[in-house]
């Protein structure tokens, strides 16, 4: 703490310094490193090894200055050296640039004059800074290094050898922020390259990362490889709807088509990162299997391409004949993909025609009381001293969220304690994982956790990181677990991660249900008991997702009329009798809300596939066909009716502050939860309770439609621990069935120790036989038996 | 051929022998020998006064680093951070600087020593725990720390409450595999982490302050802890008696090449000369032959070249280093008149570039450059041009004017030590240090070597189908 | 066998125990698997890897960054003659070139019979007793033409089998830290006090 001498009239900020950077005084924060003061003030310096997000590595050597010293000036590198009070600094005497030149001209002795055909060409900063800070001409005629010239490394990333200038950077950032240090240096001195192990790919969901920091085109990325030029490239920074940890990128497209998205650095959320599959995804976007056209099905059940004022006038039809029954008989399920201006338009349009049945989530989140919570954002979640993890695998579910806590966890700023049902990416890195059954976490917390724990969860800040860790349990359970916890840490505040895109957005937009009206689990069982007249499905695809397959089948089939506004043809899609084609991600503005509630620009780059509109379009010309005007002629208007009219939009209304780190919604009145006793759950010995949780590669239309990234999904498999595989009597890699109270599903079987005796992993909506149609939604958790094939 | 005897050299007279004194008996790597011979006496002395009052008696005698920069070791413990905990020491014993050869002597020789040096250390600064990071070609001295440690924890030297205090420390035997770079301190605690042995940047890596594992770390050499003993047992008063007050004591030099009788002597600090040590007859007895003395190292493979002009400059640091060159670890390379210069340096530029960690650009590209384009030298087939590019890379390396020493005959005025580097240790710059000195001082050989080529202009010209 | 045996794992644990972090231990279970195989293997860097919990890529960057560590087999006997300055100085180039006639190999081959691999060195902090090689790390000092002949005479014969072991072997006699007699390594997160015989003073 620092005491402010009253006397004195100017606030002194103890951990400000003033220093000189060639002549312009500067001033920086204790421990900032020359070369981000001189960043600050404009003065560049050159360097390819220092990086903002990583630690330095002094390295390249490329960053040189001169500090005034006692004995006269000194060189240091400025990505190490801190900076001092009164410190003269000079980067451009003849002594500095002597050095640069030297060094670059060291660092092109190696380096191949390819670049012509280099995706790296034209925004290489080695290219650039020996035109700027080069000697113009190398003296070197030895051979050059030579390696095998581009090897894959991984499924989407390709190195070559002979561009790497060996600056770390991807090194670094792999084992430093990633946890993968799949790829290393190898031998020594002029000899060093950056390897993988021999046949262990760089099999890294962050692995694109490397592509965009690496300052040479020593590391490329398939997807983007010769797509284009740098001067071809259109671009426009928006915001990552993957998930919901809302990552800032650049979409960058060539010719109205997308090819890359790299990710852009923003203090509160994604420091410049992306996950793989964030960062490779545009891919659908440009798929060919694309809805371009709105659809009708016809007497044969077959869909017909139509014209959207005939498939509108139908829509419209259908609702106002189950209007005319009953509001009742209408449900709209789903909006958590798209804006926040689809949704508010959405929900604009079910207040206008009296809907109250809807919901953006789709039984797989958790109810919207967990937004009621004293909530954190990333940033107040990372600062707390104790984060307590109820959550699901993060770096599978939201892997940049996952970097920011292992950041946290790996530089001990904060202990981790996880709650879990299986081990999770971070696992490696929390102070403590606690091991529950499913459906044990609140018993389990009730009855007292370990003193320690309890001792640093009391003794400082905490936060509760709170969402679905399995899939296969109850969302009510999870309530229950974090009622316990916020009664042993009353002043926690909480950061719920659920997972959709917008579904934060979706939800506070008006998406969920009103006035006490039935959520999705419970309108697909009004429609399986045929009380659905016409459900809508906003971006939402039920069969895929529900964990209840069979709830969700036959909510499908119930349902007499389904209007389905999408961008593909999934399962649920095509049982529609209304097709109407979505504009998809980078083909329109508006804003999205990530899990923290932070509100933020999302931008057109492309023009829609072939006649697809935007959803907030969409719903103002249904509202239109049904006799409403919304008053809604733009998006600008979407936006600023938005937040004129739900209060916690309201900071939205600054439309500029969207653009880059966005605004946090106004959050509501903190309510506190009830604690209640949890059913005892216990399970039967011959069960195995399921863990079912998300990779982030899966059967998902981003990933299946991405042909670089479908090949990863795992399958669906079943996990036990190996003590049991004895117990079923087979051996790993044989099919099993795995037996529930609804149906029975063959699934390959593996082992981990991992596993806790007793339960049995099932990834969630992968390629392969269908765990979901064991599930069920009404229940707290899934036993099953696991039995040889007879 | 021999496999073990011959060094150290010949030592003859009363001179003091404070490291070598068990040089003389075959079994003087047995814990018996050295327990009949004051062994572990200044132990016990240590651990009956206060810790503070031990570090005081070390850095009173002002006992210089002898791995290569000569920093007192007293003041260098003091150096660490008070109330941080753990801290550690770590043993440096990967003597590879060419030329170097007095660590493995002491390790292979005296192990009991240097562990009881090592135990006066923890004590004295708090060290809670030694690794003793032996090179890892060292075989034999491996194996005889290794019996002596076992010996040592079996007598309760070394292990839980030495010698029933409340003093407990363990001594881990750690050895490297085969990287010069790695005697650096920081890459030798990069190294004892597991990982790639690359100096770290000092600052922040200072490894007083943040080293081993992030914590308080002194990283002492293998003779500045032999010294402890000796001087805890006779002291401060004894040990400042030897030599002069800025470089007082003895210290391990060894004389290799075209000597008549090359050896490792132990000789005193800052008074004897470089002439004594080569001409004198109880130390080399003169260059070999009866040859004239061409140039030798005075410090290592790092250090730039003296000429018989500097034979009279004594081991004393702030004489050398004014004089262009530094006495480093105590290795004296000896060339005399019929050493190839060139072909010389080039031994030494290729070792450098070779060792190089790959971390610095300006040492890994330039010594590798400088290498290739010194071998065409040596080879005949450089050129003039040649010559003016091993200096702009070395000015790449190092920025500025590089110390050489003075020479009468060619008029040169001393340069004097250090130099200026773009590096992060000096790996990079010893590439450069042989060629400076050599062009420097033997221009003309380096001359006669390069074939006056005449660059003839090459048009282009189409190639006929 | 690639992997460590059940009696290497043991020791592979012991040694493990003795740094803060398990990683610290990695070139000695390096060596301890050359020690076995007189090469590193693919088998044995995942193992240690998994031994010490870092992923076989970052053993392989520290293993490759060695010197010492081979990861194809060398012959029995590898013969590393030191090429550096004090050897040169006093005929190192000439032996070498001996060497290679003698073996029939050029530095850097092995022989056909898979006894002798041939290589450079650089200094060997036994400059005093030039020119020098090692076989196997095993010394030999102020060797001549002559003197290289026979050593290769009496390894053929199976004359220094007691004195120089195959290659992968370094010291013979392993530290032991008794049970009852170790302090124990704690992981510097763990340590929060000053040593016991500081009495709670600062140090120095
Ligand atoms: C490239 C390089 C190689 C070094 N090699 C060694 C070495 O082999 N042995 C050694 O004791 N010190 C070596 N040093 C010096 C160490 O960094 C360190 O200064 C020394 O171990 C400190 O011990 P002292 O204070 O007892 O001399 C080397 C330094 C450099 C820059
Ligand atoms: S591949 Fe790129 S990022 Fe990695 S070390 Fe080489 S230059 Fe740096
Ligand atoms: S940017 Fe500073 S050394 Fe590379």
């Amino acid at each position: 703490m620092t005491t402010v001498d009253p006397t004195n009239t100017t606030h002194v900020d103890p951990n400000a310094v003033s220093l000189t950077i060639n002549g312009k005084s500067v001033s920086a924060r204790k421990g900032d490193l020359i070369i981000a003061a001189a960043d600050k003030a404009n003065e560049f310096i050159p360097r390819f090894c220092y990086h903002p997000r990583m630690a330095p590595a002094g390295m390249c050597r490329q960053c040189l200055v001169e500090v005034e010293g006692p004995r006269g000036p000194m060189m240091v590198v400025s990505c190490m050296t801190p900076v001092a009070e009164g410190q003269v600094v000079r980067t451009e005497t003849e002594q500095v640039k002597k050095a640069q030149e030297g060094v670059l001209e060291l660092l092109l002795a190696n380096h191949p004059l390819d670049c012509p055909v280099c995706d790296k060409g034209g925004e290489c900063p080695l290219q650039d800074q020996a035109f700027s800070h080069g000697p113009g001409e190398s003296r070197y005629v030895e051979e050059k290094r030579h390696y095998e010239k581009p090897i894959a490394i991984s499924d989407n990333v390709f190195l070559d050898r002979e561009r790497c200038i060996l600056c770390d950077r991807c090194t670094r950032f792999a084992d430093e922020v990633a946890g993968d240090a799949l790829i290393s240096f190898t031998s020594r001195g002029n000899n060093t390259q950056v390897m993988t192990f021999p046949d262990e790919p760089f099999s890294s969901y962050f692995s694109g990362n490397t592509v965009q920091i690496c300052p040479v085109g020593a590391l490329t990325a398939k997807p983007y490889r010769f797509k284009a030029r740098p001067w071809d490239l259109d671009q426009v920074e928006s915001t990552c709807t993957t998930c919901s940890v809302g990552c800032r990128t650049v979409v960058q497209s060539s010719r109205d088509e997308l090819v890359r998205y790299q990710g852009v650095d923003i203090d509160p959320v994604n420091w410049g990162w992306l996950c793989d599959k964030g960062r490779f995804n545009f891919e659908a976007i440009n798929s060919e299997d694309r809805l371009s056209t709105p659809y009708l099905k016809d007497a044969h059940g077959n869909h017909v391409a139509t014209t959207w004022s005939s498939a509108l006038e139908t829509a419209a039809r259908m609702i106002r004949t189950s209007l005319a029954t009953s509001p009742e008989s209408v449900a709209i399920i789903g909006g958590a993909r798209g804006t926040n201006e689809d949704a508010f338009a959405w929900a604009q349009l079910a207040d206008a025609i009296g809907v109250d049945q809807r919901d953006a989530q789709l039984a797989d989140g958790l109810p919207a009381e967990v937004f009621s919570l004293a909530q954190a954002t990333i940033d107040e979640a990372m600062a707390a001293q104790t984060i307590i993890l109820l959550a699901p695998d993060l770096k599978e579910e939201l892997p940049v969220l996952h970097l920011r806590i292992r950041d946290v966890a790996q530089k001990r700023k904060a202990k981790v304690v996880e709650i879990t049902s299986r081990p999770t990416g971070l696992t490696p890195s929390a102070w403590k994982s606690v091991m529950v059954e499913p459906g044990k976490a609140a018993s389990t917390i009730r009855a007292g956790l370990d003193q320690s724990i309890l001792k640093q969860i009391g003794s400082g800040t905490v936060s509760v990181v709170v969402g679905r860790m399995n899939l296969a349990e109850s969302a009510e359970s999870v309530v229950l677990a974090l009622a316990e916890i916020l009664h042993v840490a009353p002043q926690a505040k909480v950061l719920p991660v659920l997972r959709r895109g917008n579904v934060r957005g979706a939800i506070t937009a008006g998406l969920t249900p009103q006035r006490g009206a039935a959520d999705t689990a419970e309108i697909l069982a009004l429609a399986a008991a045929g009380k659905i007249d016409t459900l809508v499905l906003l971006g939402s695809d039920p069969l895929s997702d529900v964990p209840d397959a069979d709830l969700a089948r036959r909510g499908l089939a119930g349902a007499r009329n389904i209007i389905s506004i999408d961008t593909f043809m999934t399962p649920s899609t095509s049982q529609a009798d209304v097709v109407l084609p979505a504009a998809a991600y980078g083909e329109k503005n508006g804003t999205t809300t990530n899990l923290e509630g932070r509100i933020s620009n999302i931008a057109q780059k492309i023009t829609p596939a072939g006649t697809a509109r935007p959803d907030w379009m969409i719903a103002v010309e249904l509202a239109s066909a049904l006799g409403k005007d919304l008053g809604l002629g733009s998006v600008e208007d979407v936006t600023a009716k938005l937040a004129k009219t739900v209060a916690q939009f309201a900071p939205a209304a600054d439309t500029k502050a969207l653009r880059h780190d966005g605004v946090v919604m106004n959050r509501l009145t903190p309510i506190t939860l009830n604690r209640a006793e949890a059913p005892a759950n216990d399970r039967n010995s011959y069960d195995y309770r399921i863990v079912s949780f998300r990779k982030l590669y899966d059967s998902g239309i981003s990933t299946a439609k991405s042909p670089s990234l479908v090949t990863l999904a795992i399958g669906a498999t079943v996990v036990v621990h190996p003590l049991d595989l004895d117990r079923i009597g087979v051996q790993a890699g044989a099919h099993v069935q795995v037996i529930g109270e609804k149906a029975t599903v063959v699934l390959p079987v593996s082992t981990s120790e991992d596993v806790l005796r007793g339960t049995a992993w099932l990834p969630f909506n992968q390629p392969g036989n269908d765990a979901r149609e064991m599930f069920d939604v009404n229940a707290t958790v899934v036993d099953v038996r696991i039995e040889k094939l007879s | 051929m021999s496999s073990y005897p011959h060094a150290p050299g010949f030592v003859a007279g009363d001179r003091p022998k404070v490291v070598t004194s068990r040089f003389e008996y075959t079994d003087s790597f047995t814990i018996d020998r050295y327990l009949a011979t004051d062994g572990y006496t200044a132990i016990r002395k240590a651990l009956s006064k206060p810790a503070a009052e031990v570090h005081d008696e070390v850095k009173g005698a002002t006992v210089l680093g002898r791995g290569g920069a000569g920093f007192p070791a007293g003041t260098k413990w003091g150096l660490t951070p008070q109330n941080v905990w753990p801290r550690y020491l770590v043993v440096n014993g990967d003597e590879s600087e060419p030329g170097t050869y007095k660590d493995r002597l002491l390790m292979e020789r005296d192990p009991h020593q240097l562990i009881e040096g090592c135990l006066i250390a923890c004590y004295a600064a708090g060290l809670s725990q030694c690794f003793l990071y032996i090179r890892g070609e060292m075989a034999l001295a491996q194996e005889r720390v290794a019996t002596a440690l076992n010996e040592a924890y079996a007598a309760g030297y070394v292990g839980k409450n030495v010698l029933g205090s409340k003093f407990s420390v363990d001594i881990v035997l750690h050895w490297g595999a085969g990287a010069y770079v790695v005697g650096e301190e920081t890459a030798l605690i990069e190294s004892l982490e597991g990982n790639r042995g690359m100096p770290r940047l000092k600052p922040p890596f200072f490894p007083a302050a943040n080293g081993l594992y992030g914590q308080p770390t002194i990283v002492n050499n293998v003779e500045t802890l032999a010294n402890l003993p000796w001087l805890i047992n006779n002291g401060v008063e004894a040990y400042t008696a030897i030599g002069t007050k800025t470089s007082p004591g003895t210290r391990m030099v060894a004389v290799s090449g075209h000597v008549k009788r090359p050896g490792v002597y132990e000789i005193i600090n800052g008074i004897t000369t470089f002439r004594d040590l080569l001409y004198g007859e109880e130390f080399c007895g003169g260059i070999r032959n009866g040859n004239s003395l061409k140039a030798f190292v005075p410090g290592g493979g790092s250090a730039p070249w003296f000429t018989p002009d500097q034979l009279d400059l004594p081991f004393e640091a702030s004489q050398v280093g004014p004089a262009g060159s530094m006495l480093g670890s105590g290795a004296i390379m000896v060339m005399d008149e019929t050493t190839d210069i060139p072909a010389a340096a080039l031994t030494l530029t290729h070792f450098y570039a070779h060792e190089s960690c790959g971390k610095c650009t300006p040492c890994r590209e330039g010594g590798t450059w400088l290498e290739r384009i010194l071998t065409r030298v040596v080879n005949g087939t450089g050129t003039d041009a040649d010559l003016q590019q091993l200096i702009e890379v070395g000015t790449s390396i190092c920025p500025g004017d590089f110390p050489h020493a003075s020479n009468e005959a060619l008029g040169l005025a001393a340069v004097p030590f250090p130099y200026k580097m773009t590096t992060i240790c000096f790996v990079g710059p010893s590439a450069y240090a042989p060629i400076h000195s050599a062009l420097t001082l033997f221009r003309s050989e380096f001359e006669a070597r390069v074939t006056k080529r005449i660059t003839i202009p090459v048009t282009a010209v189409g190639v006929a189908q | 066998m690639s992997r460590l045996t059940d009696a290497n794992v043991v020791i592979a644990k012991e040694i493990i125990a003795r740094y803060p972090r398990a990683k610290s231990a990695l070139i000695p279970l390096l060596h301890l698997s050359q020690e076995q195989n007189g090469y590193i293997t693919r088998e044995a860097m995942v193992q240690l890897g998994e031994l010490v919990g870092v992923t076989s890529a970052e053993v392989y960057g520290t293993a490759t960054f060695y010197e010492m560590f081979r990861f194809e087999p060398v012959g029995k006997y590898l013969i590393n003659m030191c090429g550096t300055m004090s050897c040169a100085l006093m005929g190192a180039g000439e032996l070498m070139h001996h060497a290679e006639h003698k073996l029939g190999v050029k530095a850097g081959g092995t022989t056909d019979d898979g006894m002798f691999t041939l290589a450079h060195a650089e200094c060997q902090a036994a400059c005093t007793e030039a020119p020098t090689l090692q076989v196997n790390y095993r010394y030999r000092f102020r060797v001549t033409p002559a003197d290289f002949d026979s050593l290769i005479d009496d390894l053929r014969a199976g004359k220094l089998a007691d004195e120089i072991p195959q290659h992968g072997v370094l010291a013979k006699v392993r530290q032991r830290i008794p049970a009852d007699k170790g302090v124990g390594a704690v992981a510097p997160e763990d340590v929060t006090e000053g040593p016991a015989w500081l009495d709670g003073k600062p140090a120095l």
